[in-house]
């Protein structure tokens, strides 16, 4: 059949040029860095001794994966449409199951293996609840946040564990040794994590399911993408990154505490949304992500310098959050 | 004549709405079969049953030229050639065009991989030729949010189109469009019939079904209310009968 008999006109509205729609198309992202760029010059003026130093870029480096290590996966949710606010506990859950079997085998690396299959496990049982029930993921995983910090404290009668063990084992060294002396390796986690997912989001057929079902679910659904499986696989890279991120935690600090995880719900979602991902789904950058990690990781530096209470934090990360979401939801109807 | 797909006794029921009742309903090889009916009548259910989207009640079977159809699936009748235009045309939003076009089935290598590079090369030829997005404004990155109707309507068609079908099915293809538009879409349709192969039309207009279809069948709430050859009606005869349709359910043949 001769495909010009459907040929359809010229579209006669004269849209924008090349440069601007190359604006237009990493804005949010162009945004960001633009935002981390000024934040970080604010932080140069306001505390200068602080700044100039190499601690704070160390330390930095070692305490932002905490939670930027969650906020990668976790912004596949959110592209999905969907939210997971259970991932703090996970973090905690999956330590228990190192706890569990390290006390039970003496072995700080199958300890480290159940610990990631704990929080593969939590973040299964959110997609299936999500998926299989059809119970709206905010609902679900406040459910699961509460399930399993409640498991863990029952387990662990509320009592933490050493982790001195960990040093003795290759295990510490891979995940929280410094490199030359210097570079906290969860810092080359995070960026390993951010790569494949951005490889898995951008380059591969399962992002591009991400994508769709969080764009437009029953178009999705028609042209027969499996939303279901997709939102599962989702939630599951999320339970079990936080459980890797928990361990990285409590190696980093050679103590487990029970209440672990307490503390990195805002930073992390405070981290997807400052990065622009939609709160409506279907869009969003593990770039973004990225960066606003460590815009969040320096604000929370910078609130400790300047010598505020920590009283700020909560403040500030709540009003970065709603910021974020309102400036995206104003620019979104503006820049389509 | 043979037949590419035959459903026999075919019921669906969503809770309390019987949408289809005991439908009969088939498409011969290099037919073009026209399918009429009242708003809520189930042709668009009815179509979502070919394309593995619903699955009818038990009781029913459908055949794809001869040979049962069990545990359908949308990539199932994807892959067997069936090639759907939906009424409400199923594109996503805010995702570029090559993403429209490839949508639920990606063109991949190795491992799932995607094959952005062929994808975006395979759509920039669909612009040229089946879209015909000449203008420097579209590109295949452009989000097709920003699409008119027919452009929409457009990139609906070229993925069917592209994905060679062995029938197409195109649910409300002219709704909304200007007339040099829906006579585009039509002489898809006519497209269809020359390339040998079959076609499922509905549309509300008898004046654009008429003219293309080999065969009208008229739904009524839920079940067939009649069906004839073109050939043994004008478009006259037609029209009044349609409005016996509404009247009594029933259409004399
Ligand atoms: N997913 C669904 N859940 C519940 N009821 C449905 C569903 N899909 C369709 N129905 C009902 O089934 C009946 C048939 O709907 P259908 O969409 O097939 O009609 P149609 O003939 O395509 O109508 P139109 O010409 O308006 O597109 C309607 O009463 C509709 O409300
Ligand atoms: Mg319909």
């Amino acid at each position: 059949m001769s495909s010009d008999e459907i040929a359809r006109p010229l579209s006669k509205t004269a849209r924008r040029g090349p440069t601007s729609r190359f604006l237009r198309k990493y804005a949010l992202q162009l945004g960001i860095v633009a935002v981390a760029l000024i934040v970080w010059v604010l932080f140069l003026i306001g505390a200068p001794r602080t700044f100039l130093s190499k601690e704070i870029y160390v330390s930095f480096m070692s305490t932002t994966p905490y939670f930027a290590l969650i906020a990668i996966p976790l912004t596949l949710v959110i592209i999905t449409g969907e939210i997971d606010l259970s991932f703090a506990s996970v973090m905690s859950f999956g330590m228990v199951g190192y706890d569990v079997v390290f006390v039970a085998t003496g072995s700080v690396w199958l300890g480290f293996f159940a610990c990631l299959v704990c929080g593969l496990i939590a973040g299964l049982v959110n997609g299936m609840i999500v998926v299989k029930f059809g119970v709206p993921s905010l609902v679900a995983t406040i459910g699961t946040w509460y399930l399993w910090r409640g498991v863990v404290l029952v387990i662990t009668n509320g009592t933490g564990l050493g982790m001195t063990a960990t040093t003795t084992t290759a295990l510490h060294d891979i995940v929280v040794g410094r490199v030359f002396g210097l570079i906290p390796m969860q810092f080359f986690w995070t960026i390993g994590v951010g790569a494949i997912i951005w490889f898995f989001l951008n380059r591969h057929r399962f992002g591009a399911h991400v994508y769709l079902t969080g764009d437009n679910i029953e178009s999705a659904r028609l042209m027969g993408v499996n939303v279901g499986r997709v939102k599962i696989l989702a939630f599951t890279i999320v339970g079990l990154v936080a459980a890797f991120a928990g361990f990285v935690v409590s190696a980093e600090l050679l103590f487990y505490w029970p209440t672990l995880g307490d503390g990195y719900q805002l930073t992390t979602i405070a981290s997807v949304f400052l990065g622009g991902t939609s709160v409506f789904g279907g869009t969003g950058t593990i770039f973004g992500t990225f960066v606003a990690s460590f815009i969040i990781g320096a604000i929370n530096a910078g609130i400790v310098a300047s010598g505020l209470t920590n009283f700020w934090t909560q403040l500030i990360y709540g009003l970065i959050i709603v910021a974020s979401v309102s400036i995206q939801t104003l620019l979104g109807r503006k820049l389509t | 004549m043979g037949y590419v797909l035959q459903m026999k006794n075919i019921s669906k029921t969503f809770g309390e709405v019987a949408a289809l009742h005991d439908v009969n309903f088939e498409v011969g090889d290099n037919e073009i079969v026209g399918l009429l009916g009242d708003n809520g009548a189930g042709k668009s259910t009815l179509v979502k049953i070919i394309t593995g989207y619903h699955q009818p009640d038990t009781g029913g079977e459908v055949l794809w030229k001869g040979a049962p159809l069990e545990h359908f699936s949308v990539a199932r009748a994807h892959a067997i050639g069936i090639e759907v235009v939906y009424q409400e045309r199923a594109l996503a939003d805010k995702q570029s065009l090559w993403r429209n076009i490839f949508m639920g089935r990606e063109l991949t290598t190795a491992g799932g991989k995607l094959d952005v590079k062929r994808m975006r090369a395979e759509t920039l030829k669909l612009m040229h030729s089946a879209m015909g997005f000449t203008s420097s404004a579209i590109t295949t990155e452009s989000t097709v949010k920003t699409f008119s109707g027919g452009e929409r309507q457009g990139v609906a068609i070229t993925r069917a189109l592209y994905f060679r079908a062995e029938l197409v099915i195109l649910d409300e293809p002219t709704m909304g469009l200007s007339i040099s538009e829906t006579r585009k879409a039509l002489d898809f349709v006519r497209s269809i019939k020359a390339a040998g192969k079959s076609a499922i039309f509905i549309d509300h207009n008898i004046f654009h079904v008429y003219p293309v279809a080999d065969r009208i069948v008229v739904l009524d709430r839920g079940t067939i209310a009649g069906q004839f050859m073109k050939n043994e009606l004008t478009l006259q005869e037609l029209t009044d009968r349609l409005y016996d349709v509404a009247k009594t359910g029933n259409l004399k043949t």
